[in-house]
């Protein structure tokens, strides 16, 4: 106990420990908050995107808090339903089975921007005699335009902004011709906007809802991909499955490699010529290549990956240094004096000669966290990420391949960007005061 | 006659030890260049197991003889006479004999082998899907397109990035303790994200927001006329590629150096060299860089083997047209043939690098050249 106290003590003194290990607990908060807040199987299934989930989302939509720093406010997503609030919908029965479903969506606009897209959501029930909604837009200064005449079937997602006869009449985009001063083109006419639908159903218990989504060009915290996913969802989900990988990845090649190392130097002869051969080969294989064939020939579950990474990790440039500390471990008394009392060779290496080295794993392992999460970013960014984990190199990878740098997506790459260098930079900052409070020599220059 | 008899005898010690000097250099790098040849040998056959573990290598081929057969049948006017099951029959029979002729039903154990012989020597037959920029299917005509931009990039990244290093760590040991010093060493922490990383931010604010420096590519498109145009162009487009393998790697090499030029000037014959009065620079450079340098070009290896294995994604993200980019093409086009290849391109091109560097450090380092110590 005295030990541990002594190393905080002895922490406290280094800035970047202090910092390394807030960063740490942070990314640690993260990881449990993204898998007590979205359960592993929903996160899958929001990431694969199922069932239309994210239907209702922008497109490549920039994270909301930016309107701060915007002196145009650009709009953010405007819902308007009646399945929320069905007093919304006015149902006038007129007899024989026919009655009205009547509503009017009434916003205010107050954006400088124009909406990404306009649609209306229909979801209606009915036995064969299929509703009908007429839609009109009211615009602050009181023009009508006529939007669409619909027949509603059970789901029916109108896009007003796809809608080519409607784009014909206005003479450009319905998101944008829909919103802007006629008076002064190109800017938006701020006030009070108003969706008509005068909808007739014609059977008992036939009904219609209708869904107003206006599309902003920003959402949420983190914003949307182009499959209009939500980016917070990977980077939550990133955090557990960056910070699992690299520690289980560190560790057990660390621990690994400190027992293969310890049996070179005990036994000697031509276990240590063998295993430093092996070193001497496994230190130049290229890893990644390796790494690329077994995702593309076996499987790209990162548990398949993180197994190769540590099998490749145990004969690698952790092992000699490893060897030259046994070595000096080996020759101390109380190691004969083990001999003496007559230990097996097991016995002298997992009591004896291990403990003594471990103070010197935990900065060795805590510096190697960050090359795992990168390596795990490095995957997913050429294409060989787990197939069904939303992960932080996998945002990457989908921004690099719909060129977000180039369209000025900043915002796709710079978040899971921040995060990867939030891990890499806590762990390296935590295990280069390690390294110095666990090694003097370091100290003293 | 006593004195000349001497010198001459001293000449020829000189000579023997350089002689046996020379010897031992030689020995020294054939053994390392033997190793480094197992090793690479390895490292194919590996590649050749973990491909034809799933079976991708046989399959790839019978696919093949399949096609070939398939398409020789459909060409025969005769087969149009025959029933389907016969015309099946037949081609199944034919498929079996080039399966025969090809060795393909000879047990994997023998065959690995000869795989291994048409690894090693880069004769890895057609693509899939991918092509040579000339034209080519060929596996080794692609790769020997792509070869050269990824060997100027890599070549001038790590050129750079040692050099850089060893001035600014040697300033940094001059001026221990300073602003430069503490800043260096609060940055090497920096050090464990990978160039590509790097490369993404100097894209965003070099080509993005400042549209200085171009995305990516090796020339401008299209490429402009004349020689001296096309080498500028090059370079322009060399800059953010360079600059993110030196930024990523920069501040901990440069930490490093420090560390090892602080140690080594501590040393009692620096102490000494400085009671006689020789000049600082005399001192560095004769008896605290010269000293370090084998440990220097040690740890410089690890450096560039970690920079060789980031090269296949800074290609992708800087679109630079090497053999990093040909990687993640042929995966993502599932090139089995082109990511052998490419797998034991990089196993030698990671060998190459480390030999030169042990060439290097043969020369450098004196007790190669005396004999004994080494381990």
């Amino acid at each position: 106990m005295t030990g541990v106290r002594n190393l905080f003590r002895q922490m406290r003194r280094y800035p970047s420990a202090v910092a390394g290990s807030i960063i740490i607990l942070f990314l640690i908060f993260m990881a449990f908050y993204a898998i007590f807040a979205i359960p592993y199987s929903d996160a899958l299934r929001l990431w694969r995107g199922a069932d239309n989930i994210w239907i209702q989302t922008p497109r490549n939509a920039r994270p909301a808090w930016l309107n701060y720093f915007y002196s145009e406010k650009q709009p953010e997503n405007i819902k308007i339903s009646s399945i929320d609030d069905p007093s919304l919908m006015t149902v006038i029965d007129l007899g024989g089975g026919v009655s009205t479903a009547d509503f009017e969506y009434v916003f205010d606009y107050q954006y400088d921007g124009f909406p990404s897209e306009l649609s209306v959501f229909f979801t209606a029930k009915y036995d064969s005699a299929r509703p009908n909604v007429a839609l009109r837009w009211v615009t602050p200064d009181g023009r009508e335009i006529p939007l669409a005449d619909l027949t509603v079937t059970a789901q029916l997602n109108h896009s007003v902004s796809q809608d080519s006869r409607l784009v014909r009449r206005l003479g450009g985009q319905p998101e944008i011709k829909l919103f802007e001063d006629p008076a002064n083109p190109g800017k938006v006419l701020k006030g009070t906007y108003k969706l008509v639908g005068e909808g007739l159903v014609f059977e008992d218990g036939s009904s219609v809802d209708a869904e107003l989504v206006v599309f902003g060009k920003l959402y949420g915290l983190a914003g949307t991909d182009h499959r209009r996913r939500d980016i917070t969802v990977a980077l939550l989900w990133g955090t557990p499955v960056a910070l699992s990988f690299g520690l289980v990845a560190a560790v057990g090649s660390s621990i690994a490699t400190m027992f293969l190392g310890a049996a070179a130097v005990w036994f000697g002869g031509w276990i240590d010529w063998l295993i430093r051969r092996i070193n001497e080969v496994v230190m130049i294989l290229p890893l990644l290549p390796i790494l690329i064939m077994v995702g593309l020939f076996y499987s790209r579950s990162i548990w398949v990956m993180l197994s190769v990474v540590i099998l490749l990790g145990i004969f690698g440039s952790g092992i000699l240094s490893y060897r030259s500390m046994f070595i000096q471990v080996k020759e101390s008394g109380y190691i004969d004096a083990a001999r003496a009392y007559g230990a097996g060779s097991g016995r002298i290496i997992i009591r004896y000669m291990i403990p003594k080295i471990i103070p010197t794993l935990i900065p060795g392992f805590v510096t190697q966290v960050p090359s795992f999460v990168f390596l795990e970013a490095t995957l997913a960014l050429l294409g060989l990420g787990d197939p069904v984990l939303p992960t932080w190199g996998k945002l990457l990878n989908d921004a690099q391949s719909h060129g977000a740098l180039f369209n000025g997506y900043f915002y796709w790459v710079l978040e899971p960007a921040f995060l990867l260098m939030l891990a890499g930079l806590g762990f390296a900052m935590l295990g280069f005061a390690l390294d110095r409070i666990f090694n003097p020599r370091l100290r003293e220059v | 006659m006593q004195n000349i008899e001497t010198a001459q005898g001293q000449a020829a010690f000189v000579r023997q030890r350089r002689m046996s000097s020379l010897n031992r250099i030689l020995k020294y790098v054939l053994v390392r260049g033997l190793t480094l040849l197992v090793t690479v040998t390895i490292g194919v056959y590996l590649a050749i197991l973990i491909a034809n573990g799933g079976g991708y290598v046989d399959q790839m081929r019978i696919g093949q003889i399949r096609e070939q057969v398939s398409l020789i049948l459909a060409a025969d006017q005769e087969m149009q006479f025959v029933t389907v099951q016969e015309r099946r029959a037949i081609e199944e029979s034919m498929i079996q004999t080039q399966i025969q002729q090809l060795g393909l039903d000879r047990p994997f154990a023998v065959r690995s082998f000869e795989y291994l012989w048409n690894g090693l020597t880069l004769n890895l037959g057609s693509a899939d899907y991918l092509l040579s920029d000339s034209g080519s299917r060929q596996v080794r005509n692609i790769l020997g397109e792509r070869l050269g931009p990824t060997l100027l990039l890599m070549a001038t990244g790590q050129l750079i990035l040692f050099f850089s290093s060893l001035f600014l760590g040697l300033i940094l040991s001059r001026s221990y303790g300073s602003f430069l010093d503490k800043f260096i060493i609060a940055m090497a922490p920096t050090s464990s994200a990978p160039a590509w990383f790097y490369g993404m931010f100097l894209i965003l604010i070099f080509a993005a927001l400042l549209g200085w420096l171009p995305f990516g590519g090796m020339v401008a498109a299209p490429p402009p006329e004349g020689t001296i145009a096309r080498i500028l162009s090059t370079l322009k487009h060399m800059i953010l590629p360079v600059t993110a393998m030196v930024v990523s790697r920069i501040f901990s090499s440069a930490y490093s150096r420090r560390t090892f030029f602080l140690i080594y000037s501590s040393e009692d014959y620096v102490e000494m060299a400085k009671a006689k009065g020789l000049s600082d620079r005399e001192i560095e450079r004769r008896y605290v860089l010269r000293p370090t340098l084998p440990a220097i070009i040690t740890s410089f290896m690890l450096v560039v083997i970690q920079l060789w294995v980031g090269a296949i994604v800074l290609e992708t993200v800087f679109n630079w047209p090497g053999i990093g980019r040909l990687t993640q093409q042929a995966i993502n086009m599932f090139d089995t043939p082109v990511i052998v290849a490419t797998t034991v391109i990089y196993a030698y091109l990671l060998a190459v690098t480390v030999f030169l560097l042990d060439i290097i450090y043969s020369l450098v380092d004196p007790r190669v050249k005396l004999g004994g110590g080494g381990n």
